[in-house]
C-alpha cells in the first residue's frame, strides 16, 4: 500500500513519467519506435511474487539515444529484454516498430549487445560478424561486404582473421557491436555493454559509440548503472527504481547537443543533468531502507 | 638457468652408461647372478639419468626447434630408461620368463610372430573394435540428439543407458555370442554396448552446455532449432564429444579383447592371450599386450590429434 502511494506521489509531483512520455510523443512526426503502456512483469519467487516491472509507460521516437539507469533490481534489463522478446510481460501493451515484440524479433528489427561479447570462439572476428547474416541466408559475397563495412565502422580493420580470444575485452565488445549492426537493424539494444571494462576503455568506447550513433542514425536503447555514462551518451535518460520496478523520471539531455566530446562532462549543463539523475535515483531509494 | 646446462653433458653420459650396463647384463657371467657392484652401478646410472632428465626438462631454450626436440626427448628418454630398468633387473636377477619376460625377449617374440599378430590385429582391432566403435559412438550421438529434442526421452533413456553400461562385460559377452555367433559381430556388439553410453551422456551434457547469452543471441536472430544446433550447440558440444571418443577408444579395445575369451574362431588378440596363458608361453601373451598397447595408444593419439585440430579454440588448446 505504501509503495503504491509513493508511486502516485512521484507522478503528481512533476517527475512525471507519463507526462514526459507524452511530450516525447508529440515531437516527432514519425510513429514511435517503441510504445509501451501499462506494462508489468511479475514472476513467482519462493518468497512471494516479484514485481520486476510495474505499470511502465514509455514512448521512444526514432533516432533517439535512450539510457535506462537505476540500481540493480529496478527492471532496466528486464524492460530491454521485454522489448527484445527475450522475456514475456504479464500485463500491458508493448509495440516495437508498430508490431508486437515477437513479430519485431522475427522481422529482425533489432540488434542486441549483451553484457559480455558472447562471440563464438571457434569463429574468426569476420565470421562472428557474419553470423546473423549467415542465419538470415544472405549470400556469401554480400555477407563479406557488409561485415567488412561494420569492421571499419568499429575500427577493427586488420583484425578480421583473429579469433575473439586473441583480442582485448574492449575490442571484443566492439566486435559484438559490429555483429549487432551487421544486418542493419532499425534498433540497437545494449545491455550494460561496457560494464565489464575499465574506465579508460569505457570512455573511449563511449565516444566511439556516440560517433557511430551520429553516423548511422539508429535508435539506441542503452542500459547502464553509471550516471556519467548515461548523461554523456543519451538524448533522454530514463531513471528507474526497484520494488516494484518502475520509471520515476525521464530527463531530456538533448541540450548537450549531438556532437559531444568527453570534455562536456565538466560543463554546468552536464553536471545539472547528472545532478537530476542522482536526485531521481535517491528519491527512488528513500523509502527503501 | 645455466645450472641446467650440465644436462647436455650428463644425458649422453647416461645413455653411454646404460648401453654399457646392457652389454654387461647380457654377459653369461652376469646374467642371473649380478653382484653388488653391478647393482651399485645401476643405482648410480639411475641417479645420473634422474639428474640429466630433470635438467633437460628445466632447460630454457630460445630456438623453437630445439625446444620441440627437448620436449620430445624428455618423455622418450624417460620411457626408454624404464624399459632399460626392466631389462636389467629381469636379466640381472634372473627372473623366470613365466613371471616376467625381459623386453628384449618380448621384442624378439613379437618380431618372430608378425604374421600371427597381424591376423589377430586384423580380426580384433580392424573388424571388432573399429566397426563396434563406429556404430556405438554414432548411435550414442544420434540418440543424444533425439533425447535432447524430446525431454521425456531424456528422462527415460539416460537411466536406461546408465543401467546397460553398468552391466559387466563378462556378462554381456556370452549373451552376444549367443545372439551374433562366434565371429567378430558378437565382439562388435559388446563394443557397441560399451561405447554407446559414454557418448550418449557426454553429448547430452555438451548440448546443454550452451551459455544463456549465446542462446539469447540465437533467439534474437530468430534462428530455428536446426540452425542453432549446427551453428552453436554442436560446436559447444564438440569438446564433450571428443572426450567420449577418447574414452571409448580405449574402452572399445578392452571390450573386444575380453569378449574374445567367451567363444571365438581361432584368431584374435583376446583368443591368443587366453590360449597362450594356458600353454605357459607368457612371452607371446606379452607380445599381444604390447600389440594392444601400441594399437590402443595410436588410436587414442589419433583421436586426440583430430580433437586438437577441431577444438583449437577451446581454452585448453589456445595458443
Amino acid at each position: 500500500m505504501l509503495k503504491r502511494v509513493t508511486n502516485e506521489w512521484i507522478g503528481e509531483n512533476g517527475m512525471p513519467a507519463t507526462l514526459a512520455a507524452q511530450g516525447a510523443m508529440k515531437e516527432p512526426a514519425s510513429p514511435p519506435v517503441v510504445a509501451i503502456k501499462g506494462l508489468s512483469l511479475t514472476y513467482e519467487a519462493a518468497d512471494g511474487p516479484v514485481y520486476a516491472l510495474s505499470n511502465v509507460d514509455l514512448q521512444i521516437a526514432e533516432g533517439e539515444f535512450i539510457s535506462f539507469i537505476g540500481p540493480s533490481g529496478c527492471g532496466k534489463t528486464t524492460l530491454l529484454r521485454v522489448i527484445a522478446d527475450l522475456e514475456q510481460p504479464t500485463g500491458g501493451d508493448i509495440h516495437v516498430n508498430g508490431v508486437g515484440p515477437e513479430e519485431a524479433r522475427l522481422r529482425r528489427d533489432y540488434g542486441f549487445v549483451f553484457q559480455a561479447p558472447a562471440l563464438y570462439p571457434w569463429r574468426t572476428i569476420q565470421k562472428n560478424i557474419e553470423l546473423p547474416l549467415e542465419i538470415f541466408g544472405v549470400s556469401k559475397a554480400e555477407r563479406r561486404e557488409k561485415a567488412s563495412k561494420q569492421l571499419e565502422l568499429v575500427n577493427l580493420k586488420g583484425f578480421e582473421n583473429k579469433f575473439p580470444w586473441q583480442l582485448s575485452g574492449g575490442m571484443q565488445q566492439r566486435a559484438s557491436i559490429a555483429r549487432a549492426l551487421s544486418f542493419d537493424p532499425k534498433l540497437l539494444l545494449m545491455d550494460e555493454p561496457f560494464g565489464a571494462l575499465d574506465e579508460i576503455v569505457r570512455d573511449h568506447l563511449n565516444e566511439q559509440l556516440l560517433k557511430l550513433w551520429d553516423k548511422t542514425g539508429k535508435t539506441v536503447l542503452f542500459v547502464t548503472h553509471s550516471i556519467p555514462e548515461a548523461v554523456f551518451l543519451s538524448s533522454k535518460i530514463v531513471v528507474m527504481s526497484p520494488r516494484p520496478g518502475r520509471i520515476i523520471d525521464i530527463i531530456d539531455a538533448s541540450v548537450l547537443g549531438r556532437d559531444r566530446t568527453l570534455d562536456i562532462r565538466e560543463t554546468p549543463e552536464f553536471l545539472k543533468i547528472a545532478h537530476r539523475v542522482r536526485e531521481g535515483l535517491r528519491a527512488g531509494h528513500s523509502y527503501d531502507d | 638457468m645455466s645450472a641446467n646446462r650440465h644436462a647436455l653433458i650428463l644425458t649422453p653420459l647416461a645413455i653411454l652408461g646404460c648401453l654399457y650396463a646392457l652389454y654387461l647384463v647380457h654377459r653369461p657371467d652376469v646374467a642371473g647372478q649380478a653382484g653388488l657392484a653391478f647393482w651399485a652401478f645401476i643405482v648410480v646410472l639411475w641417479l645420473l639419468t634422474g639428474f640429466a632428465i630433470s635438467g633437460l626438462s628445466h632447460l630454457k631454450l630460445k630456438q623453437p626447434v630445439a625446444r620441440r626436440a627437448i620436449g620430445l626427448a624428455v618423455p622418450v628418454l624417460f620411457g626408454a630408461f624404464l624399459f632399460f630398468l626392466w631389462e636389467v633387473i629381469v636379466i640381472g636377477a634372473g627372473v623366470p620368463s613365466v613371471l616376467m619376460p625381459a623386453p628384449s625377449a618380448i621384442a624378439a617374440k613379437f618380431s618372430a610372430s608378425l604374421p600371427l599378430l597381424r591376423d589377430d590385429f586384423f580380426q580384433t582391432f580392424v573388424k571388432s573394435v573399429l566397426s563396434g566403435y563406429a556404430m556405438g559412438c554414432l548411435s550414442g550421438f544420434l540418440v543424444a540428439i533425439i533425447a535432447d529434442r524430446v525431454p521425456f526421452l531424456r528422462r527415460g533413456l539416460l537411466p536406461l543407458g546408465n543401467f546397460v553400461s553398468a552391466l559387466p562385460v563378462i556378462g554381456i559377452a556370452p549373451i552376444m555370442v549367443m545372439w551374433f555367433g562366434f565371429d567378430w559381430p558378437s565382439k562388435a556388439a559388446v563394443v557397441v554396448v560399451m561405447t554407446f553410453f559414454p557418448m550418449l551422456v557426454n553429448t547430452v551434457t555438451g548440448l546443454a552446455a550452451v551459455g544463456k547469452l549465446e542462446r539469447d543471441l540465437m533467439h534474437s536472430y530468430a534462428a530455428g532449432y536446426w540452425r542453432s544446433l549446427l551453428k552453436l550447440r554442436l560446436p559447444v558440444a564438440l569438446p564433450f564429444i571428443f572426450n567420449a571418443l577418447k574414452i571409448n577408444s580405449t574402452l572399445a579395445l578392452i571390450g573386444a579383447i575380453v569378449a574374445e575369451f567367451f567363444g571365438t574362431p581361432i584368431v584374435g588378440m583376446g583368443f591368443r592371450i587366453s590360449i597362450e596363458v594356458a600353454r605357459m608361453s607368457l612371452d607371446m601373451v606379452w607380445a599381444e599386450i604390447a600389440l594392444a598397447a601400441i594399437a590402443g595408444s595410436a588410436f587414442y593419439g589419433l583421436v586426440a590429434l583430430i580433437e586438437r585440430g577441431a577444438t583449437f579454440w577451446h581454452p585448453s588448446y589456445r595458443t
